[in-house]
C-alpha cells in the first residue's frame, strides 16, 4: 500500500481555486500549502450570504471551487497588508455551510470540529475542510500578500475580504471521503469508511514506523 | 487616603493589554517550549512549532499573537484607604482598554448586547471588572485578555456532594473532550469549586490569572491539579487536536466554602495564549 509522506517532508502545494479533482486527491492529515485567492467570512457575513441565497440573489463572490477562510483579522498597522489573521472556530459556521456547499463551495479553512451534517455534506459535494493553527495569527498573516474588502464593509473585522495567499500552511482536517483528522489523531476509526485510503496520515499516529512513499500524495 | 491618579491607571492598563497581546511571559514561553521539545506526536509537534514561532513574530513585529485580541477581564483589589482620583476605577480601566485598542491596533471584539442586533461597541469596551475591597492603600489589577474560542467551550453546573472527587475529575475531562480542538489546545484549565454557581465560575476565571505551573497552597487540591492534568493529557487530543500528550498546559483549582447540599463546579478554559499580567500601584 502506498503511504503518505511522513511529517517533515515537503507539503503538497495547491493552487486556488480548488477543483473537484484536486479536492478528491486530498486526505485527512495531509499538510498543504495554499496559494491563490481565498475569501474571508465569519458569523455575520455568513448570515447575510444565506439571506441573499434564500432571496434568490447572488453571493458577494462566486462560490464554485472557492475556499472560505473563517477569520476576522485584527486591524492592519499603517503600511501592512493585514493585521493578525488566524482561524476562528469553524463549528460556529456549521449552521450556514451546507447551502454554500450545495452551490459549489469547495473548501473552508478554520479550526475545530465540523458537525456530522457538514462532514456528510462535504462528502456528498466533494469539499474539504482545512485546519490552520489557531492562535498562530501573526505567522499566518505573513502568508497573506493582498487583502481587499469586497462586501459588507459595515461589518468591520467581519467584512468579506478577498485575500491573495502564498504558501498558506494548513492540514486537511476533513477530506472528501469522510476522513477526519481529529478522530484519526486520537486513534479512533473514521466515522465513514475510507477504503483504499492511507490509514495513517502526514500527521500519523505517534510511533507509526511505516516507511514513507517515494513520491508525494497518493 | 491615598490618591491614585486616573491617568496612571489608564496608561498602565493600556500598556499591559498591549504587552499581553504582543509579548509572551517567561513562564508561558518556557512551558510552550517544553511541550514543543517533548511532544512525540508529529501533528502535535507541528502545531507547537507554529505556536512558538508565532510568539516570536508577534513580539518582534509588535502585532497581536491572535486576531482575537480578547475581551478584557480584570480582577481588581482596591485598598480601603485608596481611591482613584479624577474619576472612578471602572472608568480608568475602561479608558485603558480604549487606548490599548487604538494604539495597539487591536480588534474590536465586544458587542453591546448578546442577542438581537449584537452591535459592536467599536472600542473593545466595556471590560469585565471584578472588584474586591482589601485592607491597605494599594491597588492590584490582575488582567487577562480572554479569547472566546476557549470561553465558548467553558461551563458551570452544580454536582451533588456525593459525586465528590471522582465527579469533578469526570466533569473536567468531559469538558476538555467536548471542547477538543475548538478551545485551541494546549489549553489551561481553570477549575472553580464551591461557593454558589456564579462564585464557582468566578473562581475558575481567577485560576486562569495564576502563574503557569503554580499550585494551590492546599496540598490536596495541588495533588488534584496534577492528577487532572495527567487525565486531560491522556485523552490524546493534543495540540490543536492534531494528536499528542499535551492537551493542557496546566490545571489550576480555586475553591470556596459552599452549602451542605451542593458541589458547584465551573470549568473555564483558556487557549494556549494565556495573555494575563498583573499591575500593582
Amino acid at each position: 500500500m502506498t503511504r503518505p509522506p511522513a511529517i517533515g517532508t515537503t507539503p503538497l502545494r495547491l493552487q486556488m481555486p480548488l477543483t473537484a479533482e484536486a479536492a478528491a486527491g486530498l486526505w485527512a492529515g495531509q499538510r498543504v500549502l495554499l496559494s491563490g485567492v481565498v475569501f474571508t467570512a465569519r458569523d455575520a457575513a455568513h448570515r447575510r450570504m444565506i439571506e441573499l441565497l434564500e432571496a434568490g440573489e447572488e453571493p458577494p463572490f462566486p462560490l464554485r471551487d472557492q475556499v472560505i477562510y473563517y477569520t476576522g483579522p485584527s486591524p492592519a498597522r499603517p503600511g501592512a497588508v493585514i493585521g493578525s489573521a488566524g482561524p476562528t472556530t469553524a463549528t460556529r459556521m456549521d449552521a450556514f455551510t451546507i447551502p454554500l456547499l450545495e452551490r459549489g463551495l469547495r473548501g473552508t479553512i478554520g479550526k475545530g470540529y465540523r458537525s456530522a451534517e457538514v462532514r456528510e455534506a462535504m462528502r456528498t459535494h466533494g469539499a474539504v475542510y482545512f485546519a490552520a493553527v489557531g492562535g498562530a495569527a501573526a505567522l499566518l498573516a505573513r502568508r497573506i500578500v493582498e487583502a481587499e474588502v469586497i462586501a459588507y464593509p459595515d461589518l468591520g473585522t467581519e467584512a468579506v475580504r478577498r485575500l491573495l495567499v502564498d504558501d498558506f500552511p494548513v492540514v486537511v482536517a476533513n477530506d472528501t471521503a469522510g476522513g477526519d483528522i481529529f478522530e484519526l489523531q486520537r486513534g479512533a476509526p473514521p466515522t465513514a469508511p475510507g477504503e483504499n485510503r492511507p490509514p495513517n496520515m502526514d500527521l500519523g499516529a505517534p510511533g507509526d514506523e511505516s516507511p514513507p512513499p517515494a513520491d508525494g500524495a497518493p | 487616603m491615598r490618591n491614585i491618579p486616573f491617568a496612571d491607571v489608564a496608561i498602565r492598563v493600556a500598556a499591559a493589554i498591549e504587552q499581553v497581546n504582543f509579548d509572551t511571559s517567561a513562564p508561558v514561553m518556557n512551558r510552550l517550549v517544553q511541550i514543543l521539545e517533548t511532544e512525540a506526536s508529529p501533528g502535535g509537534h507541528l502545531a507547537m512549532a507554529d505556536i512558538v514561532e508565532n510568539r516570536e513574530i508577534a513580539a518582534a513585529e509588535r502585532v497581536p499573537m491572535c486576531q482575537d485580541t480578547g475581551m478584557v477581564v480584570v480582577f481588581a483589589e482596591l485598598g480601603e484607604d485608596a481611591r482613584v482620583s479624577d474619576g472612578s476605577l471602572r472608568d480608568a480601566v475602561t479608558e485603558g482598554v480604549r487606548q490599548a485598542g487604538r494604539h495597539g491596533h487591536l480588534r474590536n471584539s465586544v458587542v453591546r448586547e448578546p442577542l438581537f442586533e449584537r452591535l459592536n461597541t467599536g472600542d473593545n469596551t466595556p471590560p469585565i471588572i471584578h472588584l474586591d475591597l482589601v485592607p491597605g492603600d494599594g491597588l492590584r489589577l490582575r488582567l487577562i485578555a480572554k479569547g472566546f474560542g476557549a470561553e465558548n467551550m467553558s461551563w458551570a453546573r452544580v454536582l451533588t456532594p456525593g459525586e465528590g472527587v471522582e465527579g469533578v475529575k469526570r466533569e473536567v475531562v468531559r469538558c476538555v473532550e467536548a471542547a477538543g480542538p475548538n478551545a485551541c489546545p494546549p489549553v489551561v484549565v481553570g477549575l472553580g469549586l464551591g461557593g454558589t454557581l456564579e462564585v464557582a465560575a468566578l473562581l475558575a476565571k481567577r485560576a486562569l490569572v495564576r502563574e503557569m505551573g503554580s499550585r494551590n497552597p492546599d496540598t490536596r487540591y495541588a495533588a488534584l491539579e496534577d492528577e487532572i492534568l495527567r487525565l486531560v493529557n491522556a485523552t490524546g487530543i493534543g495540540p490543536q487536536g492534531w494528536g499528542g500528550a499535551n492537551t493542557a498546559m496546566d490545571v489550576r483549582i480555586e475553591y470556596a466554602p459552599t452549602h451542605i447540599a451542593g458541589l458547584p463546579i465551573a470549568v473555564n478554559l483558556d487557549c494556549h495564549l494565556q495573555r494575563h499580567t498583573e499591575i500593582v500601584f
